[in-house]
């Protein structure tokens, strides 16, 4: 752990998220005002002065509650979408990496088929019927981490099935799931973790892009696509509406894939980030 | 050669049938009528009775999924209810802005990033290479609708320079069309540069560090010649590869970036057709859109071929 000073990525990727984490999980007991709380005398107001440290939007709301409580909704939507679609990918992948045969080419096709609907369309053809919302939002991004988390696992499991300690396991009759348990799951977890943090980068993106179009959680929650969203009507008012709930993603985002980055570079020496 | 190219077009054609199929039995299988979606909740039983005829929900899943396939194969995607006209004709109508769009994304992601990540190997743990990694950290992370949102509230607003959104339609003159498309354009291939840019950088690095590059160097090319000759063509083979993969969230990017530069693309299509309710619609432009992926990796497998002539051989 102590090297984690000499990796300026780490370091930066690691105290943006942790930030980052740290603000949405203060929304949920505490605020500067309520996010919701409209104010119309004070609309429109620039930051850093009567409206509050990040000003104000068109209902006269606080910005910055609002900014913080979309880090909760954003996160905490992301992570579901990650954390399930990396169960089920690695699932996927550790068993068709311990059957092969026809198994693996017809996984490894479903994987490229899944990979050709991006989530925004998903999460429409699931929104036509399911209705718009969190739920949907998680289904559709989660249903395109499956294919990232089957194709990663499969390629590192295969590389440690053909490791000689395997083939010793094999050989004092050790069978198929005990050994995915014991000796495939624990050499690949590194790789995984890696994943899901970059992973999570890409859901909130793909989180805010469904927000924007509407597709994500339903007002009055706010989200940082809706916030800009909704900017687009104040572009000459009110430019602050934009810039700094876009900022708010970006900053996430790339906290979170220095993070990946720098945890790969530690954890794995080998791997080039590539 | 040619038994490799028949193989790769028959796996594609089953992967073409295999995506309409699961988009087919995802928009027919959820819970809820889609004639009943279509028509709201206002519908008498009569008009949802003839709808539901219309659209040839009585007959079994099967028939329908192969009159849909059929028609897919001869060009017709069926009529839009909102529309009333042919579904295929509002693609290609639609295509028209989005095709462009996503043509002028590539181009210039591709003329920022592959400098940029060639400057950034020669001067490989230099400042230069730093500020390139800074910037493809950066410009990944970024949303690309937000910048689109940026470039409308610098270029337009506050500027004046550019138009803030629609288009002309290319009727209006090829300039004025391009025009139109250039903000969305560079809001598109701002994040695409980003990963081409580290594409490129650590391919050339590998690339130059190969035996036939040491021999150009040794037979007096300057180092400067030695990239762009011998280097960069090898480097070519990867960030085509990377075109292909990033090409899904390209389109994911074309989907939003129409949205917010009110572009009639498809992607805005396929909101409006969700927000109308019109399934036939949206089943057809997601098939489209997932087609469009699929098709555009077995182009980057056959460049492949083109571009290394060692992968020709069948194996």
């Amino acid at each position: 752990m102590a090297g984690i000073f000499r990796r300026p990525v780490l370091m930066i990727g690691l105290v943006v998220t942790l930030a980052l984490v740290g603000v949405a999980l203060l929304s949920l007991v505490w605020t500067p005002s309520l996010p919701s709380k409209m104010n119309i005398v004070q609309r429109l107001k620039p930051p850093l002065g009567l409206g509050g440290l990040l000003g104000t939007d068109q209902f006269g709301r606080d910005v910055t509650s609002m900014l913080m409580v979309g880090a909760w909704n954003s996160l905490s939507t992301s992570f579901l979408a990650v954390a399930i679609g990396a169960t089920v990918g690695s699932a996927v992948g550790v068993i068709v990496a311990m059957r092969r045969g026809w198994l693996e080419l017809i996984v490894m096709r479903g994987c490229d088929i899944i990979f050709a609907v991006p989530p925004i369309l998903s999460a429409m053809m699931l929104g036509a019927f399911l209705g718009s919302g969190r739920f949907t939002a998680i289904i559709a991004i989660a249903v395109f981490m499956v294919p990232v988390f089957a194709r990663l696992t499969l390629a590192a499991a295969k590389q440690i099935w053909a490791r000689d300690y395997v083939t010793a396991a094999i050989g004092i009759g050790r069978s198929k799931a005990k050994i995915t348990l014991v000796h495939i799951l624990p050499n690949i977890s590194n790789q995984i973790i890696v994943q899901v943090t970059i992973q999570l980068g890409l859901a909130i993106l793909t989180e805010a892009g469904l927000s924007f179009l509407g597709l994500g959680m339903p007002p009055p929650a706010p989200t940082w696509g809706r916030m800009l969203a909704d900017s687009q009507t104040f572009f000459g008012q009110a430019p602050w509406l934009a810039i700094l709930p876009g900022l708010a993603i970006a900053l996430a985002v790339l906290g979170l894939n220095m993070l990946g980055d720098g945890l790969r570079d530690m954890l794995d020496p080998k791997a080039k980030a590539g | 050669m040619i038994s490799i190219l028949l193989r790769r077009i028959a796996s594609l054609i089953v992967t073409l049938i295999v995506v309409s199929l699961l988009i087919f039995t995802v928009m027919n299988l959820l819970p809820g009528d889609p004639a009943a979606i279509m028509l709201g909740t206002s519908a008498t039983p009569e008009t949802l009775a003839a709808l539901r005829t219309q659209m040839g929900l009585n007959e079994p899943l099967i028939v329908r999924y192969l009159a849909w396939l059929a028609g897919v194969v001869q060009g017709d995607l069926g009529q839009s209810y909102t529309y009333g006209v042919p579904v295929a004709g509002l693609i290609v109508e639609r295509l028209a802005v989005t095709l462009p769009l996503a043509l002028m994304a590539i181009v210039l992601s591709v003329g920022i990033a592959v400098p940029l990540g060639v400057a950034a190997a020669r001067r490989h743990n230099g400042l230069f290479d730093h500020l390139a990694g800074a910037f493809s950290y950066i410009s990944i992370a970024v949303p690309a609708f937000w910048v689109g949102l940026l470039l409308i509230i610098a270029f337009s607003t506050k500027l004046g320079w550019m138009p803030a959104g629609g288009f002309p339609g290319w009727n209006a003159g090829l300039l004025s069309g391009l025009a139109a498309l250039l903000m969305p354009a560079v809001a598109l291939a701002l994040p695409q540069a980003g990963v081409l840019t580290r594409v490129a950088r650590s391919a050339v690095l590998e690339v130059m560090g190969e035996d036939f590059v040491r021999t150009a160097r040794a037979k007096g090319l300057s180092d400067r010649a030695a990239v762009w000759r011998h280097a960069l063509p090898n480097a070519l083979i990867p960030v085509v590869t990377m075109i292909g993969l990033q090409f899904t969230f390209l389109i994911a990017g074309a989907v939003l970036v129409e949205n917010v530069f009110n572009l009639p693309g498809l992607g805005r299509l396929a909101l409006q057709a969700l927000s109308q309710r019109d399934i036939i619609v949206m089943q057809d432009v997601v098939l489209f859109f997932s087609a469009l992926v699929i098709v555009m990796n077995f182009l980057v497998d056959l460049a492949y071929l083109v571009i290394d002539p060692r992968l020709r051989v069948a194996t």
